[in-house]
């Protein structure tokens, strides 16, 4: 660089993060949005609900992402949380007779506390260890909501009818605010991970990735870091959560719980491109398109996802959107800061 | 009275099986740093084999073990050098993902080609056989046998690990793979056979597993935590570690059986956190994972 920097005489320089990609990016998903938010208005019931559910997903996966792609924190049990932020829904509206929708953003608050203590509990255990550690607490909370009677303990609970119509009386009014809460919810996870990572939070965890002992040598406290990761990603998992099981209606520990989630999540971080923010939105999209016409081959689909993410890590292990960047230099959503110079030439 | 002592005597038996599923995760650890999150499912995969070897040769399940302990080897030499090697590195996420990816796979793989049917293998009268110590207290002899088995292969995996030219190779490599390669160790075979070594205990476990409990593909996910629950607890790196960590758990769940059936497996995710809280590196640490 400073060869560089001496041989073409560099009279000043400018660190830019914005590229043509992401300004053009940003018009189309700025009309992108429009378009998404006028849906419920002409789009049809079935259509609706699909969307609601990439969504929530697309949102869960940006969350695992944050967590493992940023963080360094491969969790084996997010589904830990997703089930809880449901839960959470559940004993607000039931018991304390929160409204519905507000009940969404204070499950996850709450959510986020109790993520304090199980924090304690696994960041105990190192790297792989983490992993699976993560996994038993999850078990423990299926195993453990499953003996609460007052929740319907294995077989689980619905949510009273009184509390769905108190959304909307019409079908389709309830339809469509949960279907912009979603949209909301998934708009917002992006935008917050997005201006997460162009923080400097943002940036320390970034070098804790790269390598936790120069990051810890340049002053990074790569604990509180992590903890808030940790923390964080609890918060937007169970939010996400909880406003799944006000799309289901019904909870029980064993949907709640399922480590199926996190499967499904991993597999579309991992395809479409770990440690990007564009990277589960392309996984996602790949995802559901492979899932309508694959859907009758349940079991064949997760064989071809799991084969497919398994060659991905081996052979490409920043994913189809890494593969994008390095052949066109695209950039969606720019977090990192890159040089330019400007000779006299 | 009688009825705990009789709880933690059938919890000691159990921890034998536990045992069994945490030596090969030990091992797999222990040389390559890698933690396989497929564990639980070859377990399962090592059953099924077992159950298809019975099914067409007429053997019992002890005996099945001469055609199952060669394939099982052979299956972790070639998954150890054909993909697992190439996630090795300073990066966590590679093995972590890909034996995650992996898991997934052999689970929908023994669905389509067994179904979700229960399965169990049977061995005749040895697995209802016990001897009768007093009165209301029995031990079984096959839960004595797996037990029994256990502690043999700890025995014999320590003669291999320290007295054997291929054991000192095996620590030569773990402690530094670099250094081992230029003193004429090809890390990757010697990869390729721990993994054959660790899938050989597999397909004992599973043989085991198989006779003592009902079986199906989903299962494996449950048999890795519990291996995984028993190495955390006995201490990285101690192989008699494991044995007790294995023991502790197989009574923690007996316990909470006895209590309330529903609290069987709790019981033994709660005892692994309360050690977690108290010996972070376990019972017994030898090595760190750091």
């Amino acid at each position: 660089m400073t060869d560089y920097i001496q041989n073409n005489s560099v009279t000043s320089f400018k660190v830019v993060r914005s590229t043509p990609a992401s300004r053009i990016g940003s018009i189309i998903g700025l009309i992108l949005l429009i378009i998404l938010v006028s849906f419920p208005n002409w789009g049809d019931r079935a259509t609706i609900r699909l969307f609601v559910e990439i969504f929530y997903i697309l949102a869960l996966a940006q969350m695992w992402n944050l967590l493992a792609g940023f963080g360094g924190l491969v969790s084996v049990g997010q589904q830990a949380f997703i089930g809880l932020g449901g839960y959470t829904l559940f004993i607000l509206t039931i018991n304390f007779g929160i409204g519905a929708i507000w009940a969404i953003p204070l499950s996850g608050l709450i959510c986020a506390l109790i993520s304090l203590p199980i924090a304690f509990l696994v960041f105990r255990l190192r790297g792989h260890y983490f992993a699976i550690g993560t996994w038993v607490v999850a078990e423990v909370f299926l195993l453990g909501f499953a003996q609460i009677q007052s929740l319907g303990g294995g077989s689980g609970k619905s949510l009273p009818i009184a509390i769905v119509k108190s959304i909307s009386d019409s079908r389709a009014g309830r339809e469509a605010a949960i279907y912009w809460t979603a949209l909301f919810v998934v708009v917002a996870t992006i935008a917050i991970v997005y201006f997460l990572l162009r923080s400097r939070h943002g940036l320390a965890l970034t070098a804790i990735r790269d390598s936790e002992e120069a990051s810890n040598s340049l002053g990074v406290d790569n604990f509180k870091a992590k903890l808030l990761v940790y923390i964080f990603a609890a918060f937007g998992t169970a939010t996400i959560g909880a406003l799944i099981f006000l799309t289901k209606l019904r909870i029980s520990p064993s949907a709640a719980f399922d480590i199926n989630w996190t499967t499904t999540v991993i597999f579309i971080v991992v395809i479409g491109g770990i440690g990007t923010i564009e990277g589960p939105i392309l996984g996602t999209i790949i995802y559901f398109l492979l899932r309508e016409p694959l859907s009758d081959f349940g079991t064949w689909y997760l064989i071809l996802l799991g084969a497919t993410a398994v060659i991905v890590m081996l052979k490409a292990p920043q994913g189809i959107w890494g593969i994008i960047t390095n052949r066109f230099d695209l950039r969606l959503f720019p977090v990192q800061r890159r040089l330019k110079l400007k000779t006299d030439k | 009275m009688i009825e705990w002592a009789n709880t933690i005597i059938q919890g000691i038996l159990t921890g034998g099986l536990y045992a069994m599923f945490a030596t090969g995760l030990a091992i797999i650890f222990g040389v390559m740093r890698l933690v396989n999150i497929t564990h639980g499912d070859l377990i399962v995969l090592a059953a099924f084999i077992a159950m298809v070897v019975i099914e067409t040769t007429g053997f019992n399940p002890f005996l099945s073990l001469i055609i199952v302990l060669p394939i099982m080897f052979i299956i972790g030499y070639f998954l150890q050098r054909g993909i697992l090697n190439y996630t090795l590195g300073d990066d966590l996420l590679p093995p972590l993902l890909v034996t995650f990816g992996l898991s997934i796979v052999i689970q929908n793989v023994l669905l389509e080609v067994f179904s979700a049917d229960s399965q169990r293998l049977k061995a005749g009268a040895i697995e209802t056989s016990s001897i009768q110590l007093t009165d209301g207290l029995s031990i079984g002899i096959f839960p004595l046998i797996t037990l029994l088995t256990a502690v043999t292969m700890i025995i014999l995996l320590q003669q291999l690990f320290n007295r054997t030219r291929l054991g000192r190779a095996f620590r030569a490599t773990s402690d530094d793979p670099t250094t081992a390669q230029l003193m004429g160790i090809n890390h990757k075979h010697i990869f390729g056979l721990a993994m054959g070594l660790a899938l050989g205990l597999v397909a004992i476990a599973g043989v085991l597993m198989a006779v003592r409990s009902n079986f199906d593909p989903s299962i494996g996910p449950a048999k890795l935590l519990y291996a995984f629950e028993a190495v955390i607890i006995g201490g990285l790196g101690s192989l008699w570690g494991t044995l007790i960590g294995g023991i502790i758990l197989g009574v923690a769940q007996n316990i909470g059986a006895k209590i309330d059936p529903g609290w069987q497996i709790l019981a033994g995710h709660i005892a692994f956190l309360i050690i977690l809280v108290f010996r972070p590196n376990g019972l017994f640490p030898r090595t760190r994972d750091d």
